[in-house]
């Protein structure tokens, strides 16, 4: 995949607890799916998905600046671990009204 | 020679006024340190109070860490300058790095905000001087996000390096060591309600003592651990052993 210089990508960055972390808020959505009816669903887990615009001039440059940013500010590592998805070229993805350009 | 201690103001900080007060109740000069200016104004010790710091937007603390004056704070301590984190501010201590641990959500997921009782673990640290050990002390808590964490590794070696400060306790002095007992407000980890680094000059703590530091808020016992600080600094100074931290 290559991209002219100075494209803009989209990113997500997937931050979730880690294994054996307590996670209260996971427990509390499975304890609320007796109200709905819902049976056989465990193993809840709520993170957090942050999607960002980088510009720099090559792939591996944003990459590495989504990876800084995941790794210092979006998670926590003693207690998070997260996962980046390249969404692709941020003009092809449609972003919602409002967002941040 | 009156000491002076800075009190940290972040955008979201509530607790500031309450903590510029105790510490004057104890006998300090203390400061307002605007969260956008590296200048810690020759403070002796630096506190970083309660509140919602940058909203707790993301997590609880992590804004805040990366603000210009927690670039001073943090050149501070490393150079042996006492530091002070009460509930988000013990938050704000631990995503930066400078106290062992996170603050997980609290396990009931609802916000705890009500009177409790923490023990001081040992009495000869910076943050604990004269103030009485096992003893239950009453003082509030306010906060979502205060259940201590850290792996099994760690909590062994802060037990072994007399690094926790603060237990929850029930009102007779019992360790809440089972984290739903309720006693213990969040959850914590082996009633674990206050931290300090391995060289023993930060510590964080959940529990407010500044909102329990004379007779008419309900309880004056948190009144020990703002003297404790104020002595240790005014010591230092004394001495000549507050750093000079110089960040651009």
């Amino acid at each position: 995949m290559s991209h002219p210089p100075f494209t803009a990508l989209r990113f997500a960055v997937n931050v979730t607890p880690r294994p054996g972390i307590l996670d209260p808020q996971g427990r509390a959505v499975e304890q609320s799916l007796p109200h709905l009816q819902i049976s056989g669903v465990s193993g809840v887990r709520v993170g957090r998905r942050v999607e960002l615009t980088v510009a720099a001039p090559t792939e591996g440059e944003a990459r590495a600046v989504v990876d800084r940013l995941a790794h210092e500010l979006l998670s926590n590592p003693l207690i998070e671990a997260y996962e980046v998805e390249e969404l692709g070229p941020a003009a092809d993805v449609p972003q919602p009204a409002g967002a941040h350009a | 020679m009156t000491v002076r201690i800075g009190v940290v103001v972040f955008p979201g900080s509530n607790c500031d006024t309450d903590t510029l007060r105790g510490l004057e109740l104890v006998g300090a000069e203390s400061v307002a340190l605007w969260h956008e200016s590296v200048d810690l104004h020759g403070v002796s010790a630096v506190v970083l109070p309660g509140g919602f710091a940058y909203g707790d937007y993301l997590r609880a603390g992590v804004i805040a860490r990366f603000s210009p004056v927690m670039r001073s704070v943090a050149a501070f301590a490393a150079a042996g300058g006492l530091v002070l984190g009460i509930c988000n501010g013990f938050q704000v201590l631990a995503e930066a790095g400078l106290v062992p641990g996170a603050l997980l959500r609290n396990r009931s997921v609802r916000f705890a905000g009500r009177w409790i009782s923490i023990a001081v673990e040992r009495g000869d640290t910076p943050f604990t001087r004269g103030a009485a050990v096992g003893v239950p002390l009453r003082m509030p808590v306010a906060h979502g996000e205060g259940c201590y964490y850290a792996d099994e590794a760690t909590l062994d070696e802060l037990e072994r390096n007399g690094q926790v400060l603060f237990r929850y306790v029930d009102a007779s002095g019992q360790v809440a060591a089972d984290p739903v007992d309720p006693a213990n407000p969040n959850g914590s980890l082996r009633a674990i309600a206050g931290v300090m680094n391995r060289a023993g000059n930060v510590a964080g703590l959940m529990p407010h003592p500044e909102r329990a530091a004379e007779g008419v808020l309900g309880s004056d016992d948190g009144r020990a651990l703002l003297q404790a600080l104020v002595d240790s600094a005014a010591e230092r100074a004394q001495a000549g052993r507050i750093p000079e931290v110089a960040v651009a």
